[in-house]
């Protein structure tokens, strides 16, 4: 593939080819180092972000390319360029691929059209964050062997997350079904027609699922009548410890990072046994290697 | 004076009239002077052969943006003028929000200088309903009507105060004059930058419920019961307008209402990857809305197809979608469009005619829209079966912003002819003078 803009479209052996590839890196199988030596990788994060930058930059490393982090503090942005303006000046100076984070839904298509290398979406808006559902599909694919037949509920904030997006896209192709849970002013419409199955009940679901995916809850959408208050979001919504308990035995519990602690998921429960949180993040840099390698090629 | 023109053996559709068949024209003065089954022999007359095509009235666009002034590198009352007679348009009616906007005399009377320099189409401008098109006090609806303007609007932006809303209808029954709105309630769209519905949701962009229309259409379907006067309706895009808008009328309500070409052709999945030119106010709506707007044309809930031609610079749409101005051009594709509807066999020819002709003239009290002897010789003949590839950069506005780039439309306007003139004729301009 020449881009990775979203998972959506993306067909089950392109992806299983891609965390194929990426479960090679994590067992340590052969020397990469030298397949982007000498190139360079551009990072172009328009909206801040610690954890899925650094991964990518260290992606880049262990493809022994060069990174160029470009962020927005400082930049011509400020001083009222355009976003193609921004890239095609950054696209002068030869990377091999661009990797983008922008608050525009959209933005790294609109890239893609006009600059001759690689685009790599690493979060759009509400749209896509496609890195964050391959690496999700790849821990849980690590955990159970294959997806089929597996239910992962996803609960939150569905309307405003570019994750549960790409998780629905990228699981239900996997064959898994997904289940988007949260308020009905957080339910966009037409989300069945995208695969998912619908629910604004949350304990009704969790029996059934084999993972729960907690979103984070932007705390500024409270302002926007969305929600009554965080407050009472929490307590619909959120994965506390008794709630916890209406889940199967060996069901697993997931969360993008970073996480609101007593919001979406108490401490306990992200702390606790069935979380694997900090398996995400470590896979990370193993799919985004992959991720890094295909587009380059 | 410029010798009488013949225009022979074309299919004269002329729905006001009831004429639908082959017959001659003759066109003296500026006005038609005689419409003949029988050929006609008039020895000093100019002959156009026109077998085997259709001899309309010219048509009439309700709802273009000239940008002129303020915004001429986008386009200029002559560059517009230019677009219109190309698409087959012989009257035009300029929305008001130029920079400045047209709440004065001043503007209006410089808009119709700049359309009288043109030479090239007839540019009716309209008003605005409130003045800044701030929609908080009232323009001088008697120095606009009497400066020309043929109605007043707030075009691009609802009256969002309904308490304004209802005195500007009930003012507007002093000069019969239409009130022409552009429906949204902006505390539904908020931030919405297209339809809200599946794609929107695929594509993570912030919808815009159809409510966000049809509750203002129905506050105005309110305030017209209670204040009489002329409510007319700009690009209806959605199923709920239309029944609220035929249920009015069959109470005998005065509403009239206008639909676009790409809200009867597209849907909302036209947004597909994040395309610019798909992107506009009111927003492409869902396939079942552009079928019940297409049932609206065919039982003349809606009176006319307007083009609300907006043109844009690469400035305003090569950008993140969410950051592009709203609005596509129209004129030079209307005719195509509407003729895909007539091939797809949603409108017979009459009706697509009537929305292009009588339909507007009727709505707004124009000259024009029909051929009777003694009506203005505005005339477009065209070619129904020429099949052409939409070429934005041949476009004769100067923008290019339009979703229809590349596709494949049937018919084509052959000459177009303004007061007996001829400024249009086969993909050229002709001298204005």
């Amino acid at each position: 593939m020449r881009h990775l803009l979203g998972i959506e479209g993306l067909r089950r052996a392109d992806i299983e080819a891609l965390l194929d590839r990426a479960e090679a890196h994590l067992r340590g199988g052969p020397d990469a180092s030298h397949v982007l030596r000498g190139k360079v990788v551009a990072n172009l994060f328009f909206e801040d972000s610690t954890r899925t930058r650094t991964s990518f930059e260290m992606a880049a490393h262990a493809l022994g390319a060069e990174v160029l982090n470009w962020t927005m503090a400082g930049s011509s942005v400020s001083k009222g360029e355009t976003l193609l303006d921004t890239v095609r000046n950054i696209e002068a100076t030869g990377p091999v691929a661009l990797v983008i984070r922008h608050r525009a839904a959209g933005a790294p298509h609109l890239v893609a059209r006009n600059v001759g290398c690689a685009v790599i979406n690493a979060g759009d808006g509400t749209h896509e964050h496609p890195s964050q559902g391959l690496l999700d599909a790849f821990t849980l694919r690590r955990r159970w062997g294959n997806l089929d037949g597996r239910t992962v509920v996803i609960v939150g904030d569905i309307l405003h997350s570019r994750v549960a997006r790409s998780n629905l896209h990228c699981l239900t192709a996997l064959g898994a079904k997904v289940v988007l849970c949260g308020p009905p002013t957080l339910l966009p419409p037409g989300l069945e027609s995208l695969g998912a199955e619908v629910s604004t009940r949350l304990d009704e679901v969790l029996p059934r699922a084999d993972a729960v995916m907690c979103l984070r809850l932007q705390l500024e959408r409270q302002g926007e009548n969305f929600f009554p208050s965080v407050r009472e979001f929490a307590r619909l919504y959120g994965l506390n410890a008794a709630r916890a308990e209406r889940l199967k035995p060996e069901a697993l519990v997931m969360h993008p990072g970073p996480i609101n602690r007593g919001v979406e998921l108490a401490p306990a429960v992200a702390d606790g046994s069935r979380s694997v949180i900090l398996e995400q993040v470590a896979h990370g840099v193993a799919v985004r290697r992959a991720i890094l390698e295909e587009v380059c090629r | 004076m410029s010798p009488p023109v013949l225009i022979r053996r074309g299919r004269v559709i002329d729905p006001r009239n009831g004429v639908d068949g082959v017959r001659d024209v003759l066109v003296r003065d500026g006005v038609v002077a005689e419409v003949s089954e029988a050929p006609l022999q008039v020895p000093d007359a100019q002959v156009v052969e026109a077998a085997g095509r259709w001899v309309l009235p010219g048509f009439i666009d309700l709802h273009v943006h000239l940008r002129e002034p303020g915004e001429e590198g986008k386009e200029t009352i002559l560059s517009g003028s230019m677009a219109a007679v190309a698409g087959g348009f012989t009257s035009v009616v300029a929305m008001p929000n130029t920079k400045p906007a047209n709440d004065s005399v001043l503007v209006t009377e410089y808009v119709l200088a700049r359309a009288r320099e043109a030479r090239l189409c007839h540019v009716y401008p309209a008003g605005s309903i409130t003045k800044g098109l701030k929609g908080e006090e009232l323009s001088e609806m008697g120095a606009l009507v009497s400066a020309g303007c043929v109605c007043i609007t707030d075009d691009g932006r609802p009256v969002m105060n309904a308490g304004i809303m209802r005195r500007a209808l009930q003012y507007s029954t002093l000069f019969e004059l239409p009130v022409m709105v552009h429906e949204e309630d902006l505390t539904l769209s908020g931030k919405g930058v297209m339809n809200e519905g599946r794609t929107s949701t695929r594509l993570g962009l912030v919808g815009i419920p159809p409510s966000a229309e049809v509750s203002m259409v129905a506050r105005d379907l309110v305030l017209l019961e209670e204040t009489g006067g002329h409510l007319h309706v700009a690009h209806v895009s959605c199923e709920g307008s239309v029944r609220l808008i035929r249920e009015a009328r069959r109470r005998g309500l005065k509403v009239t209402a206008e639909v676009t070409p790409h809200h009867f052709v597209l849907d909302d999945e036209a947004v597909g990857g994040y395309d610019t030119h798909a992107r506009m106010n009111p927003p492409l709506r869902s396939r079942r809305d552009v079928e019940a707007v297409r049932e609206a044309m065919v039982d003349g809930t809606l009176d006319a197809i307007a083009t609300d031609h907006a043109p844009h610079g690469v400035l305003e749409k090569q950008v993140e979608f969410e950051r592009a101005w709203n609005g596509v051009v129209g004129l030079e594709t209307a005719l195509g469009l509407t003729l895909g509807l007539v091939r797809e066999g949603v409108l017979s020819v009459q009706r697509a005619v009537t929305l292009l002709t009588d339909g507007p003239a009727r709505t707004f009290g124009l000259p024009g829209g029909h051929l009777a002897p003694g009506a203005p010789a505005d005339i477009t003949v065209v070619e129904p079966e020429v099949e052409w590839t939409v070429d934005s950069a041949r476009f004769f506005s100067r923008s290019r912003n339009t979703p229809f780039h590349g596709r494949r439309l049937t018919g084509r306007v052959a000459q177009t002819w303004v007061g007996g003139r001829l400024v249009f004729e086969n993909g050229q301009i002709k001298e204005s003078r």
